[in-house]
């Protein structure tokens, strides 16, 4: 119990001020985070410049928030779309069952074949890097993992006896979807959100990195740090700010993550 | 002198204590049963004896002897020397309490590595010979088997003979026969006995059940939140207990009511050769053969009668009873309902059918669902039938729950409510809509005796009162003399007998009922 | 156990059909004419309407496809459109670097995050089970390139203990090529350690519970013996799986980190081939990534009755 309420505060924290951050960055940042001034190039930190400058002379610390934006509204959207699939496919196939669960049960296996991070790189490849090319790309990359949670969930809460109760009822099965199953699916789908929100970011970072993701002059934390690479010896902290930034994201998700395990694990009871 | 001595044993989880003061001894040859219902701290004591308290638990105080040694004073290598040799436990659940990953050889013959120095043939020799004495048949191939080669009933038996294996002086048995079918039951606590006689072990029995203390022992000690009530030789205190809980408890054991007689009347739902059979595992190409788990019974109901449908576990009556619902399709045969075939309709035809029928589940733990209110769970079966306003639908169902000593409870979830309670919201679910044929499937098998003797009781009284046909499917005969009309007994998905219950219960006509009930303990004299 | 390993076998052919045709028709998804892409500014009506009869470009998909299949089962994977090399050949070719990094940070993160856990669920609640957990977390949330570039940093470029840019080949200097992977493996165990740990402790905790260990210890069987010989087996099971899963995110996402340390490896060529639009190489590589993803799953299954022994009689 205690670990519990230590993971929500410390999870919540890291996750609020993320989000703080980016909720600022849509009404103020102290520079224009895309405005090149080369006569500024590399600047160490300064009361003018709080985090230094980058190659073109902009301004670390509005691109940092300026990410911050584009990274939480990259991961929001991609889970959405794996969520939107993921759920009407995982509901079809573990209600239906017969030969829909057959016939989704082999496609979502197939693409459960293919690394999650590698099938994006396939569908980027297809669909070009954009920014709704990277959500539709990771959104059905993570579709899979949605559809299986969903539909091991509904096979398990179907087989309760309150379900059966309400056949026996005369409960239509639309009727003891809706009233009896769906709402028990709720507690291992949040769970699941809240870890691929954090996949989500670290994939998209992870291939912004590779220059796949959102294109420039467009600032993420995946991208500064790619361009930073090249001046690690003159300036590091253009490298270690935005990794810094993810980390503390991603490490706020998953103490999130723990703590809604904890609360909303069955197994320990309602 | 004693060999077990426990004096002001205090076991606590966290700020609460689940045992107070307990104090009892164990003589050498002796069988102590701790009796007591869930909650009782029956099973904490036994754990607290070997030393073995789940995460959570803790022993705050008080002596534990064995054999005039100190245990809790023990150096812990000390006190792994003394676990085996000197008491051997034997688990509740024989699903888990062997290794899954380990051959029966091996998990067999390692407490014989530890606390002798017999060699490697000698161990297997001894487990061979143990295998064979406790009814394993051709012990030598199976010694490579693993746990989950065996039925629950064989694993008891090598986790009895892995434990008697290194002769303990002391026995602790934690409902050693509570996950197994009456029959099976009653040859692993024999052989239990048996063992313990030759080798002059002492048990201590952690049961529920009044049945097995009057029938296996010596002396019970009666525990209740966490005390004992009452404490002497089992006979007498069985026969005339002193304190109340006792008396309650032996209240709670199960009584044959006046027999009734049913007006005639024609059957108000009849199976005619009713077959069903589990669909094969399938494949994308190839489907494997059905699996018959009933076969062609014929079975009639009349209005207002009680019948107790009996049998083991794959006896097939769950099945039966589903399918009397057609909540399982049939395979073969038909079903009748007041003399209209339902056997094939399906949606708005079927509804009739559903409005008329209802059932009772086993677990009452899972047949609600954990996120409704307990107002709306027995509100929605009104939903069905036209023309019942919201308003009214509620209120029937706070009626309803009245009825079944449950008013003023509506609002709560079913987490918030206790076993009996939740099996009543179930039993008032499945009545809210006056049903003329209530199924009711082990409906008080997982409940405590003193709670389950009040459920009987309401089941009992709403059935004369409302005046539903009932099919009681269950594996306890005592229930079935409490309650019963007529009783049918199945075997391997056939019925085998049929008849009044008097005439089954006093007369059993077939080896099958007859074995079920010599089987069935209830109290001795 | 035969007959398991025989089912396992035969249940892994369709997968293989059906991943290499959603390579083949995702490929077949990319606007433009590949017959065009490859000819370039030197394309003539002619030329084009030759390379496509070539091709095979002309026939229906599902008889393109079969011929696809029929040559890839023979080994020939096609030309790269930037280089004209081989594909085949170029992917063994990079694969080396990449399975030996892949292979010892998985290795050495296993042998490190299961014992670990174990300790950790053995003692759970205590200072060393936090401290195990918390660093799990921690590490499970630091990205592994930002990980490889912050080691970068210090031991190559503030310490200089390793070199910053390049790789040569074990076969030429096997000391000096230890020296260029030692950063990446680290890192990428490292960051594997993180879910090791966690998913060995929790597995553990489980086991730890059930009747079998009480078992054991009232048999009197030493704790160190409970945990090696009762708890291990069956409480590695699901890590084991685990591990599968964790070798193909790595292969997944391997460019990743040969591109920060890089490295001439697979993920390389598949990101330099998505960007030169080289849709041969691209094809190649994540089928073959695919494979060996299904191929490491298909081990692990095959390996998972010695620890669990129920899974094969079902």
């Amino acid at each position: 119990m205690k670990r519990l309420r230590l993971n929500l505060v410390i999870g919540g924290t890291l996750m609020g001020a993320v989000l703080a951050l980016a909720v600022l960055a849509l009404a103020w940042t102290p520079y224009d985070p895309v405005r090149t001034n080369l006569r500024r190039r590399l600047r160490p930190p300064s009361a003018e410049y709080w985090l230094g400058t980058d190659e073109f002379g902009r301004d670390v610390a509005s691109r940092l928030m300026a990410g911050a934006v584009t990274s939480l509204g990259v991961a929001a959207a991609t889970v959405l779309v794996a969520l939107a699939i993921g759920i009407a496919i995982g509901l079809a196939s573990g209600f239906l069952r017969g030969w829909v669960d057959r016939v989704l049960g082999a496609v979502n296996d197939t693409l459960l074949a293919f690394p999650g991070i590698l099938l994006a790189l396939g569908l980027l490849a297809v669909i070009g890097p954009s920014r709704s090319g990277i959500v539709l790309a990771l959104g059905l990359a993570y579709a899979p993992t949605v559809a299986r949670v969903v539909r091991g969930s509904v096979l398990s809460i179907r087989e309760r006896e309150f379900v059966e109760a309400s056949r026996a009822l005369g409960n239509s099965e639309g009727y003891t979807l809706l009233r009896h199953v769906l709402p028990h699916t709720a507690a291992p789908v949040i769970v699941l959100a809240t870890s691929l929100f954090g996949w989500v970011i670290l994939s998209e970072s992870a291939l912004s990195f590779l220059g796949l993701g959102v294109p420039p002059p467009a600032a993420t934390w995946g991208n500064m740090l790619a361009s930073a690479r090249p001046f690690m010896a003159e300036a590091p902290l253009l490298s270690i700010a935005p990794g810094a930034l993810i980390a503390m994201c991603l490490l706020g998700v998953n103490l999130l993550g723990d703590a809604l395990r904890d609360l909303l694990d069955p197994r320990d009871g309602a | 002198m004693s060999l077990l001595e426990v004096a002001g044993l205090r076991i606590a989880a966290g700020a609460r204590d689940i045992v107070r003061d307990l104090s009892f001894s164990v003589a050498e040859g002796e069988t102590l049963a701790l009796v007591g219902e869930s909650g009782s701290g029956k099973s904490a004591t036994a754990r607290a004896v070997i030393g073995l308290l789940p995460p959570g638990l803790r022993h705050a105080g008080g002596r534990i002897a064995l054999a005039g040694q100190d245990l809790s004073a023990l150096p812990p290598a000390t006190l792994r020397a003394l676990r085996g040799p000197g008491m051997g436990m034997v688990f509740q659940e024989p699903m888990t309490s062997l290794n899954p990953a380990q051959r029966i050889g091996a998990q067999m013959a390692e407490g014989l590595a530890l606390h002798t120095t017999l060699d490697a043939a000698a161990r297997k020799r001894a487990c061979i010979a143990m295998l064979e004495r406790v009814g394993i048949t051709d012990p030598e191939r199976r010694l490579l088997a693993y746990p989950h080669e065996f039925s629950g009933g064989m694993r008891q038996r090598i986790m009895l003979a892995s434990v008697m294996l290194l002769r303990p002086r002391l026995l602790i048995a934690d409902e050693p026969t509570t996950a197994l079918d009456t029959l099976t039951q009653a040859e692993v606590l024999a052989l239990m006995k048996e063992l313990a006689r030759e080798q002059g072990s002492s048990i201590l029995l952690i049961t529920h059940d009044l049945g097995l203390v009057s029938r296996h022992a010596d002396r019970a000690l009666v525990m209740q939140s966490g005390q004992a009530v009452e404490e002497g030789p089992a006979a007498p205190l069985l026969a005339a207990p002193r304190h109340a809980y006792t008396r309650a408890l032996v209240a709670a054991l199960p009584r044959r009511g006046p027999a009734r007689v049913i007006p005639p009347a024609p059957p108000l739902i009849e199976a005619r050769s009713l077959s069903v059979a589990y669909p094969g595992r399938g494949g994308w190409f190839r489907r494997a053969a059905p699996m018959p788990a009933v076969q062609s019974v014929s079975l009639s109901i009349h209005p207002g009668e009680v019948v107790a449908l009996v049998g083991g576990s794959g006896s097939g009556k769950t099945t039966l009873g589903r399918a009397m619902l057609r909540l399982l399709p049939a395979s073969g045969g038909s079903l009748l309902f007041g003399g209209q075939d339902v056997t094939a309709r399906s949606g708005p035809a079927l509804l009739d059918f559903r409005l008329a029928c209802q059932i009772v589940f086993q677990d009452p733990y899972s047949s609600l669902d954990p996120r409704m209110r307990v107002r709306d769970i027995v509100a929605e079966p009104l939903r069905l039938p036209a023309g019942m306003a919201p308003a009214d639908r509620l209120a029937r169902a706070e009626a309803m729950l009245a009825e079944v000593g449950l008013a003023g409870l509506g609002d709560r979830f079913p987490h918030a409510l206790s076993g009996g309670q939740r099996q009543r919201v179930a039993i008032a679910r499945a009545l809210v809509r006056n049903p003329a044929f209530v199924v009711a499937d082990e409906a008080v098998s997982a409940l405590d005796a003193t709670v389950r003797q009040q459920v009987i009781a309401l089941l009992r009284d709403q059935q004369r009162k409302r005046g539903f046909a009932c099919l009681f499917v269950t594996h306890d005969l005592g229930v079935v003399e409490e309650i019963a009309d007529r009783v049918v007994v199945m075997q391997h998905g056939r019925i085998v007998e049929e008849g009044p219950r008097d005439q089954v219960l006093d007369a059993p006509a077939h080896d099958y009922t007859r074995a079920l009930l010599a089987a069935s303990v209830r109290l001795q004299g | 156990m035969a007959l398991y390993v025989l089912k396992r076998l035969l249940a892994a052919i369709p997968t293989l059909l059906l991943v290499a045709a959603s390579v083949f028709f995702l490929m077949r998804l990319i606007p433009g004419d590949p017959a065009l892409l490859i000819l370039g500014d030197a394309a003539t009506p002619e030329s084009v309407a030759d390379l496509r009869a070539a091709m095979g470009l002309d026939r229906s998909l599902p008889v393109q496809f079969g011929l696809w299949l029929s040559q890839v089962a023979a080994g020939d994977l096609g030309l790269s459109i930037t280089s004209g090399e081989a594909v085949g050949p170029l992917i063994l070719d990079r694969f080396g670097v990449t399975a030996a990094i892949v292979l010892a940070a998985v290795a050495i993160a296993a042998l490190v995050a299961v014992p670990a856990g174990m300790l950790a669920a053995w003692r759970q609640g205590s200072w060393g089970d936090i401290a195990a957990v918390s660093l799990a977390t921690l590490l499970l949330s630091i990205p592994s390139f930002w990980l490889g570039l912050i080691l970068l940093l210090v031991f190559g470029l503030k310490l200089g203990w390793v070199p910053v840019v390049g790789y040569v080949t074990f076969a030429e200097d096997a000391w000096a090529a230890l020296g260029y992977i030692a950063l990446p493996v680290a890192t990428l165990a490292l960051v594997e350690i993180g879910v090791l740990i966690r998913m060995a402790r929790a597995s553990t905790i489980e086991v730890l519970r059930l009747d079998y260990i009480a078992h054991a210890r009232a048999k009197g069987v030493p704790e160190h013996r409970v945990l090696l010989r009762h708890a291990f087996p069956n409480a590695f099971a699901p890590t084991l799986t685990l591990l599968g899963l964790v070798l193909g995110n790595l292969l997944g996402g391997i460019a990743v980190i040969e591109t920060v340390f890089t490295l001439p490896g697979l993920g390389r060529l598949l990101v330099e081939a998505i960007f030169a639009r080289d849709y041969p190489v691209i094809q190649g590589v994540m089928l073959f990534i695919a494979l060996v993803y299904v191929g490491v799953n298909l081990v692990v299954d095959l390996l998972y009755p010695v620890f669990d022994p129920r899974v094969a009689a079902s």
